[in-house]
């Protein structure tokens, strides 16, 4: 969405950016004090992998898309 | 009385199964993290709204959002608009309850429509510049058919916003124990608030984050439950060993054709023709292509390749939604369990009891708290919440233009200023906010909610089908041929639905078999409105005065000069596109035959 100052995928990396560093610090958390959610498959330390995917996703778009930067 | 009974009922039997949740566990439980994630949510979709509103001036802004958008947004937007809770809940916990056979809807149910859209109807909508899909009746047909299909159009949209929060009301009070009022207040509110302040282009930009949300919330789901299973081999291995020991009841889950060779052989009750031809055409095709709700986010690309394409792209994905919605219901077959070890049973929500405290609708949210640790279960929660925000603000910004542009300017003020009908959209969307507040209580009726939404499919939209393709493909249909068409189509499939209602027995001649389901009885009673509005519009237009070419020129095949697109890169071009999507589309039904 090139016609608007702000692009809507900036929205997205935001918001991916966000949930991501949020779920991976409560992973992180969870890892290093060995407290684990009482979850299935908690042993797989999902929020680890998933909130840094997330992370790592969500700066992307948040860089490539960011205002004032044409991302053609 | 009717309503309040099932104001009644919903409200007490959520409320019961909320206190049963309660008492059996407290996974349900939202962390300080999930409910930030939650609130992250709110707030990034309200400035949204904000941040566009100055870019909503115009009509042509607020409605069409200026005609600006990407193939790829409008395709994300297209298929985001169709995926409210309604459906992520909906179908799976028709996966759990009929097995992969659910997955019709996303393939055939969908591909092939979603794909007729952009390479043959896409051109003559995008060319006559048409507002709304009644506004291509209005040009083709005349003033007649126009009000009916926009009448008939906003009272389905209102009453589809009504069943999207029913649905997303009783997860947020099943799952977490929320209030009833208070979550549909709260996520009607936001809804209402950022579509009245940006219009189509806020709709469009917050269903393109939702699309994202949903997949970043439910994608984790399937990957740990099939981890749990053992993979999809160990899944079909544990369900075989579940169905010998009569833990699951005996049936054919995990093949989509296998089973249609009859209506008994299944437990849809459906037979091969009605899944190709009632759901593959008459319904699929009504509403990928005629239904304004998603409509609308095509007509809204910058140019027509884009408009062309972005079905294309939205086909891909659609594709792929199975994999959030179908996978987990079926995954919960397996791994789903009781506190005490032993296999949970779902059932119809007209059987939940103490022993059973769970419905087929509820297997989603069921599998989030399954597997999901803070700030994961937030994001889930999300997701659901973004799904219905979504599926709501794809009805009311639809709502808005038909109100706005099909029945309020031909009908009540013509002839104003743009900044008139723009204030009138506005107001027209809050407008459609409060109703569907009100009819929210009244979409409870049959079985299973998905069953509710494939009748007023087949009420309205199948109908519409017939006689938009005469019109579109054949110059000599006529105004009267195509008022008539609509109307007794529309008729006809209420009539069908009563007849059934009334006298059961009715089902062996509507469903053509005494076996046939609720289901199959929908599919087969789309089929026959579109082949009566087809009949109709054939027969009257054969004794009334067609329309010259020239009256005709945009909007009929053989009577429009299209465009010619400028070359591109075979990996740009639409039908390059199209043609892998049938491939894939074809793959994936012999795959799981």
């Amino acid at each position: 969405m090139h016609s608007s100052p702000i692009s809507i995928w900036f929205f997205i990396g935001l918001l991916l950016t966000i949930y991501g560093a949020l779920i991976f610090g409560y992973g992180i958390f969870d890892l290093v004090t060995g407290n684990l959610p009482h979850v299935v498959l908690a042993n797989l330390h999902a929020p680890v992998w998933w909130g840094g995917l997330m992370t790592a996703l969500g700066l992307f778009y948040l860089i490539k898309f960011r205002p004032g930067f044409d991302a053609k | 009385m009717h309503g309040l009974d099932s104001l009644s009922m919903l409200a007490q039997g959520a409320g019961a199964k909320a206190g049963m949740f309660l008492a059996t566990a407290s996974l349900a439980k939202l962390a300080p993290l999930d409910i930030l994630v939650i609130a992250v949510y709110f707030v990034m979709v309200i400035w949204i709204g904000f941040y566009l509103k100055g870019q909503a001036n115009t009509s042509e802004e607020f409605f069409m959002a200026g005609r600006e958008m990407t193939a790829w947004i409008a395709g994300l937007s297209f298929v985001s608009a169709n995926l409210g809770s309604l459906e992520l809940m909906g179908w799976a916990g028709s996966a759990y309850q009929y097995g992969i056979l659910a997955a019709h809807w996303y393939w055939v149910g969908a591909i092939p429509a979603m794909l007729f859209l952009g390479m043959v109807m896409m051109p003559f909508y995008y060319v006559c510049k048409t507002h709304s899909v009644p506004g291509y009746l209005k040009l083709r047909y005349g003033q007649g058919a126009s009000v009916v299909s926009a009448v008939s159009f906003a009272f389905m949209t209102v009453l589809m916003s009504g069943v999207n929060m029913f649905a997303m009301a009783v997860v947020m009070k099943v799952v977490l124990g929320w209030d009833l009022n208070f979550s549909i207040i709260v996520s009607s509110l936001a809804v209402a608030l950022y579509v009245a302040l940006g219009g189509l282009r806020s709709a469009i930009f917050n269903e393109v984050l939702q699309f994202v949300l949903i997949w970043g919330g439910a994608l984790l789901v399937p990957i740990l439950g099939l981890v749990e299973a053992g993979g999809w081999s160990g899944f079909k291995a544990k369900l075989a060993a579940n169905m010998a020991a009569g833990l699951t009841p005996k049936g054919d889950y995990t093949h989509m054709w296998h089973s249609l060779g009859h209506f008994s052989n299944n437990p849809m009750g459906i037979h091969w023709t009605g899944i190709v031809f009632g759901l593959g055409f008459a319904i699929s095709f009504g509403y990928w292509t005629t239904d304004f709700l998603v409509v609308q986010r095509v007509l809204a690309a910058h140019n027509l390749r884009s408009a062309r394409m972005a079905p294309v792209i939205g086909s891909f994905f659609k594709m792929a939604v199975p994999f959030i919605v179908i996978l987990p219901g079926l995954l919960g077959l397996v791994v789903l369990h009781n506190p005490d070890g032993s296999l949970m049973h779902l059932v119809g929500e007209n059987q939940v009891s103490a022993a059973h405290p769970y419905s087929y609708n509820e297997v989603l949210p069921l599998m989030l708290v399954r597997y999901c640790a803070p700030g994961l279960l937030g994001l889930g929660v999300t997701a659901l919440i973004a799904g219905f925000m979504s599926g709501m603000a794809g009805n009311v910004s639809a709502f808005s233009a038909v109100w706005t542009y099909d029945i309020y300017q031909p009908l009540i003020k013509k002839n104003a200023r743009d900044e008139h009908y723009v204030t009138v959209g506005r107001w027209a969307t809050i407008l459609g906010v409060v109703v569907s507040i009100g009819t929210a209580y009244l979409v409870m009726n049959a079985a299973g909610i998905m069953d509710y939404v494939q009748a007023l499919f087949s009420f309205f939209i199948s109908p519409l089908l017939g006689v938009v393709l005469m019109g579109m493909f054949w110059k000599r249909a006529t105004k009267a041929g195509g008022f008539w068409g609509l109307l007794i189509g529309t008729l006809t499939s209420i009539g069908l639905w009563a007849w059934v209602k009334i006298v059961p027995s009715a089902l062996r001649y509507v469903a053509l078999s005494p076996d046939a389901k609720a289901m199959a009885e929908d599919m087969y009673r789309a089929l026959w409105s579109v082949i009566v509005s087809v009949l109709v519009t054939f027969v009257v237009s054969l004794f009334t005065e067609p329309k010259t070419l020239a009256e005709l020129n945009g909007v009929v095949y053989g009577a429009t000069k299209l465009p010619t697109e400028e070359p591109v890169p075979f990996y740009k071009n639409e039908w390059f596109w199209c043609v892998i999507a049938i491939i894939a589309f074809l793959a994936l039904n012999i795959y799981f035959w």
